[in-house]
């Protein structure tokens, strides 16, 4: 928002407290990234603003510069129409002026001619409005298929701290509401935009040609309109910026206590949920009545200038035509012209309204598309070595944090040896996760570097980072669509029988069979007939399928009953073999695969070595391990 | 409810209802703004007049003071256009001014009685529907309303209104002219209807195309991380080429409909106005009409154009409002299936002994032919703790989910203390039942507020007793304390702190009956020990039913009941179970298996 320190250039803003005060603030509690809110390119100093509105127009040259043969017929087509349209009130006058009297006379022949040519405007204008249309239609909707598919495309591609940032609801709300608004435009404005612009042009030059004195007066209305035109652009991209920011926080509720149902039923979380939905409702609500109201007052602003020019050329027309300086059927021509000079501006004025909603929300995806991924691919990436018994990882002096204040490892050194497989332990926020994330490159270290065979991981291509190191966690998230090809996301292009070896192999087969369409069955929104055990076992199976170097494993077998879970680990001994794999689990059960275990504490490695050996020395390790037994039946 | 299995909480029925029941059923909301509405529409037939009038002021310039050399009449009559556009100025600053603040309040209470009537249907109803589908219903199609309900509504009715005054004064002009002109309204009519028809299909398709858009998209920030491990990228982004390619050919498509109506609507009445041109030039010529007649005629002819014009932006926007006000129907008109009796009963805390009671309950998903539960009879004693035991996927957590009635049984009933379940107040029982699930659910709110989702009057001394309990007092520690935000947009936590923030959220305030899914299951061995011994003070005076996968869990637990096949097969306690049932031993025991291949399970 463009405020000024003094808050003099924002819109008063009543918040609305429903129930006694409800604070949006309070509930949702104090964010750790001050940037929680938005993209980092929508900061809210002037300069930013006018910088993203560059990137926005810039990104609409991109997205139309494709399009330039199109455009340009499409214009030659809208000159056309407007050429067509524009011929009616002159033929009015040419036949009210010049085929009266022959007509009186007995010719008919210039009122024939009026006729044929208006026919002829009239046909032509129907040809070119249609192909105008049809062909705005196409360009349209190929610019917004490219948008659509250059933010989704850029949300793909950065990395997953800015997600965390960003969130889903609002990446939700960039991809469907804002697309929205500009489609909204794309549909039912775009014409009548640039109608009415080029009308406006044309007319105006007509009006010259018909009578200069009485076209002069008209033109005194111009900078009025100017001036009118540019105080609602300047107020009314701040309000329609603060709707689309507003459309995001319904929508980021929305969906998040919709995914959250369960939790928001058994704990009678609606009423406090409907008072929460309530106030950012009316916020939104708020927001788009600003937003409205600039509007109520420049369409009758401009109704007031045409209305006042049509008043004077009437009086100071009617006194040209007095003194024998113009024609009647030139006053009466220059009258309907007026009309259609104000009335596409009135149009114009009603479709302002989807034209800065979309330049908001254009504005909004541009912030997105500036927004460089902080875990990038590299320009020139470096092949991995090949050849049998790869996948040796290396941390070398490596220290990271999320906040720079809170440093999670600091000068981790870890090398483990191809084919190694290394259980992690410790204590929460001991950085176990943390090093399996920097594994899988979700992303970088501070300083330091994360080496596979000997390549830095940032300078790998991330297909081929993706081909040699798969992280399976707890999330385990299930793709709509078949479980075969929810197992198939590891390696696209296995066939069903490798599929089902993948799942057979993982122990998953059996439950798999059972279901009613077995492996096409559709695992529904967000797997919600799977139990979540089930869903582990489908991750397995498409971590199994993906074969890859190097196997990270957070937490992946927690939900499973003992006896899954030992099929998964009898199936990872004899995956594991053969791969290097770095396993994280408060299980010590799935510890006891590992060749090595590694304790951490505080980011840093406390104990190191084979699992009897720790067991037997008496440590922290031991410890657990005593617990553990001692737990078993 | 029907089974749908397409995600979109359609219920289409075959016989075909009007296509604008669905629109007009929406006036509940248009009501409060009814008499504004009236006014409105008044001030916007005033404004219409008035602009009407202009030509006509014209008329009398051209054939009065123009004819007579009449400069004072001139100055009369400039002066009273003015007056005339300028009142219409104000009447249309007056009309959309009020209009705004009524076309957003209604768009803003559709919305909010959407977000009611999802809350209030059950888990089963959002299981089946794709969230994509409901969230362009709350933005995409409420807006189309908006828009519709404010303008296009409004609109139609001016420029309907505005083609009969027109077309009556041509009529009063001249008489035949004036009828040419009434007649075109024949072909536009025809025009329109065969439009609609069209129109109303495609706008349906897009809607729906767009909520899968929505759902797509949804998914896809849902599974980043594993999109990410797996460097799906290009697989994702293909599949979602797809959506968009489908919905831009429909986009297209509805783009050339349009394109050929709204040129015919530009068609008409140019040939109306040819047509007239030539008839009144004769009819000026052999002296029927004035000059400045036929001036005035054309001129009010003219203004013809921009209503016929905008009539199939009108028609479309119609359409898209009639198919958008369909897809919120359907979610309206979903009933809540899980809602409260007629003379449910509140049950007091203080009163509740704790019987839990499954008598011969059968469950089964909708639109699934196999039960998942099959007459399972279970009794949980006051204050016993009973642990539920089987494999994965064999239904626990379903049956832990119709405890506090998030499903309702299929058939058999479940008593508290010999109450059906169903005859309590929902609130009331939820208000007696602490959950927590396999999940842990937190909210883009602070811990505070995600702690006392279902008790915000909770006070500091009961959150810190819940938070100790849980081993989650680690929440102090965070940057801001409780009143940091966790959950998607706030700070990330681990799996093991999720578990104790939603541990700690069950047993706030002491429930009645406990239900805990796998409560421990990704907590680290330290930490489940010291959970374990304080939940089992909690446990020794609550009733309870778990879930457990653990041996060490199960240990919490009085009885134990093993569930297989839908059905419990044994109950009994650890001990018993684990020398009797070879099944139960086969669940839980860690011991070591028999080896197909030979294959060492522990390799150190």
């Amino acid at each position: 928002m463009t405020e000024a320190p003094d808050g003099s250039r924002r819109v008063p803003r009543p918040r609305v407290a429903p129930d006694g005060g409800l604070d949006l603030k309070r509930w949702r509690g104090r964010a750790t990234d001050p940037d929680a809110d938005r993209s980092r390119a929508e900061d809210a100093t002037p300069e930013a603003v006018a910088r993203l509105r560059a990137r926005s127009r810039a990104l609409l040259g991109q997205l139309l510069r494709p399009h330039r043969r199109r455009l340009g017929l499409a214009v030659t087509l809208l000159l056309a129409q407007n050429a067509a349209a524009m011929s009616g009130p002159y033929l009015v006058m040419l036949g009210i002026d010049h085929a009266i009297a022959p007509l009186r006379a007995g010719d008919p022949e210039p009122l024939v001619t009026v006729a044929a040519a208006f026919a002829t405007a009239s046909l032509t204008e129907y040809l070119a409005r249609r192909g105008f249309l049809t062909l705005t239609g196409r360009i349209g909707q190929a610019v917004l298929l490219d948008l659509r598919q250059r933010v989704y495309g850029h949300f793909l591609r950065l990395d997953v701290a800015f997600h965390e940032r960003y969130t889903c609801g609002r990446m939700v709300s960039r991809l469907t509401s804002d697309l929205d608004s500009i489609a909204e435009l794309v549909d039912g404005g775009i014409d009548n935009l640039v109608v009415a612009a080029l009308s406006v042009l044309s007319v105006a030059g007509i009006l010259l040609w018909l009578d200069l004195p009485l076209a002069a007066v008209t033109l005194l209305a111009f900078p009025f309109l100017f001036w009118l035109s540019r105080w609602f652009a300047r107020a009314s991209a701040g309000a329609y910026r603060r709707t689309r920011e507003a459309v995001a926080l319904v929508i980021v509720h929305f969906v998040e206590s919709l995914r959250g149902i369960r939790a928001v039923q058994a704990y009678r979380r609606e009423e406090r949920n409907q008072q929460i939905f309530a106030a950012v409702n009316d916020d939104y609500r708020e927001a788009s009545l600003q937003a409205f109201r600039l509007i109520a007052v420049y369409s009758p602003g401009i109704k007031v200038i045409g209305n006042l020019t049509v008043a004077v050329v009437l009086a100071y027309g009617g006194a040209r035509v007095l003194g024998g300086r113009t024609e009647v059927g030139v006053l009466a021509a220059f009258l309907l012209y007026l009309r259609r000079f104000f009335e596409p501006m009135q149009e114009l004025s009603q479709f302002s309204n989807s034209l800065q909603s979309a330049t908001a929300a254009l504005e909004k995806l541009a912030g997105v598309l500036d927004e460089r991924p902080a875990v990038a691919e590299p320009e020139r990436p470096v092949a991995l070595p090949t050849g049998p018994g790869r996948g040796a990882v290396a941390f070398r002096g490596v220290s990271f944090g999320y906040r720079p204040d809170a440093p999670i490892l600091t000068e981790l050194e870890l090398t483990v040896p191809a084919g190694q497989t290394v259980a992690l332990i410790g204590p929460t926020g001991a950085g176990k996760s943390t090093i399996a994330k920097l594994l899988a490159r979700f992303h970088d270290p501070a300083t330091g570097a994360v080496t596979l065979d000997g390549v830095d991981l940032r300078d790998l291509a991330d297909a081929e980072l993706r081909r040699a190191v798969v992280l399976v966690t707890q999330e385990n998230h299930l793709f709509s669509g078949s479980v075969a090809e929810n197992i198939r996301f590891g390696r696209p292009g296995a066939d069903d029988a490798a599929v089902e070896a993948a799942a057979r192999a993982i122990g998953a087969h059996d439950f798999i069979a059972t279901l009613p369409d077995g492996y096409a069955t559709e695992v529904h929104r967000r797997g919600g007939r799977l139990s979540a055990g089930q869903r582990q076992l489908v991750a397995f199976a498409r971590a199994f399928l993906a074969d890859p170097r190097v196997l990270i494993l957070d937490e992946a077998t927690s939900s499973l009953d003992v006896p899954t879970e030992r099929l998964v680990q009898r199936a990872l001994g004899s995956i594991l073999r053969d791969r290097t794999a770095l396993v994280i689990a408060h299980r010590l059960s799935t510890v006891e695969i590992a060749d090595r275990v590694l304790v951490l504490d505080g980011g840093r490695i406390v104990e190191d070595g084979p699992p009897a050996q720790l067991a037997a020395a008496g440590g922290r390790y031991a410890a657990l391990h005593r617990q553990w037994r001692d737990s078993l039946i | 409810m029907p089974a749908q299995s397409d995600g979109n909480p359609a219920a289409r029925d075959d016989r075909r209802p009007h296509p604008l029941r669905n629109l007009w059923r929406l006036r509940p909301y248009l009501r409060p703004y009814a008499p504004e509405f009236g006014w409105l529409l008044v001030l916007a037939l005033a404004a219409t007049a008035a602009s009407l009038a202009v030509p006509l002021v014209v008329q009398r310039v051209v054939d009065g003071p123009v004819a007579r050399h009449d400069v004072a009449g001139l100055l009369r009559l400039g002066a009273l256009a003015l007056v005339l556009g300028l009142a219409e100025a104000v009447l249309i600053f007056i009309r959309r001014w009020t209009q705004s603040s009524s076309s957003v309040g209604m768009e803003a209470a559709i919305r909010a009685d959407i977000y009611a009537h999802l809350q209030r249907l059950p888990a089963g109803c959002h299981d089946r529907w794709q969230s994509g589908q409901l969230l362009s219903r709350i933005t995409s199609d409420l807006s189309v309303i908006r828009r519709f309900l404010s303008f296009g509504l409004l609109f139609l009715v001016l420029n309907v209104v505005t083609y009969l005054a027109v077309v009556v004064l041509l009529i009063r002009l001249h008489p035949a002219l004036g009828l040419l002109v009434a007649a075109s309204a024949v072909p536009l009519f025809l025009i329109s209807r065969r439009f609609a028809r069209h129109y109303h299909a495609a706008s349906r398709r897009m809607q729906d195309q767009q909520g899968d858009v929505a759902t797509l998209v949804e998914e896809t920030a849902q599974g980043l991380r594993t999109m990410r491990a797996y460097g799906r990228g290009p697989e994702l982004a293909a599949r979602f080429a797809g959506g968009a390619r489908t919905l831009h050919d429909t986009g297209v498509r509805k783009a050339r409909l349009l394109a050929r109506t709204a040129a015919l609507f530009d068609l008409v009445p140019n040939l109306t106005l040819g047509m007239v041109l030539v008839a009144g030039t004769a009819a000026a010529a052999g002296g029927a009409l004035t000059i400045g007649e036929l001036v005035a005629f054309v001129s009010l002819q003219l203004m013809l154009v921009w209503p016929v014009q905008s009539l199939g932006w009108i028609i479309a926007n119609g359409q898209e409002a009639a198919t958008a006000a369909d897809r919120i129907q359907e979610v309206l008109d979903t009933p809540p299936t899980i809602v409260d009796a007629p003379g449910a009963r509140l049950l007091d805390r203080a009163g509740v002994r704790g019987r839990l009671r499954f008598e011969r309950v059968s469950f089964r998903y909708p639109g699934s032919q196999a039960p998942v539960l099959d007459e399972v009879d279970l009794t949980v004693e006051p204050g016993e703790t009973l642990a539920l035991v089987g494999a994965t996927g064999c239904g626990k957590s379903t049956l832990l989910s119709l405890v506090p009635r998030l499903h309702e049984v299929t058939r058999g009933r479940i008593t508290l203390d010999g109450h059906d379940l169903r005859d309590l107040r929902l609130s009331s029982l939820r208000r007696l039942v602490g959950v927590a699930f396999e999940e842990p659910t937190l909210f883009s709110m602070s811990v505070w507020e995600n702690l006392t989702l279902g008790r915000p009057d909770a006070g500091e001394q009961e959150v810190r007793a819940a938070l100790a309990l849980a081993q989650a007092e680690f929440a102090y520690d965070l940057p801001w304390g409780l009143a940091t935000r966790v959950g998607e947009q706030g700070l990330s936590l681990s799996g093991g702190q999720r578990q104790r923030l939603a541990l700690a959220r069950a047993v706030l305030g002491r429930p009645a009956l406990l239900v805990l899914d796998d409560p421990l299951s990704a907590l680290d061995v330290h930490t489940e020990a010291l959970v374990e011994a304080a939940l089992r003070r909690v446990l020794r005076d609550t009733t309870a039913l778990l879930v457990v996968h653990r041996p060490s869990t199960v240990a919490l637990a009085d009885r134990v009941a093993l569930l297989d096949g839908g059905r419990i097969v044994a109950v009994g306690t650890h001990s018993e179970l684990l020398a009797t049932v070879p099944a139960y031993r086969a669940v839980l025991s860690a011991g070591p298996v028999q080896r197909h291949d030979g294959a060492g399970l522990v390799r150190s």
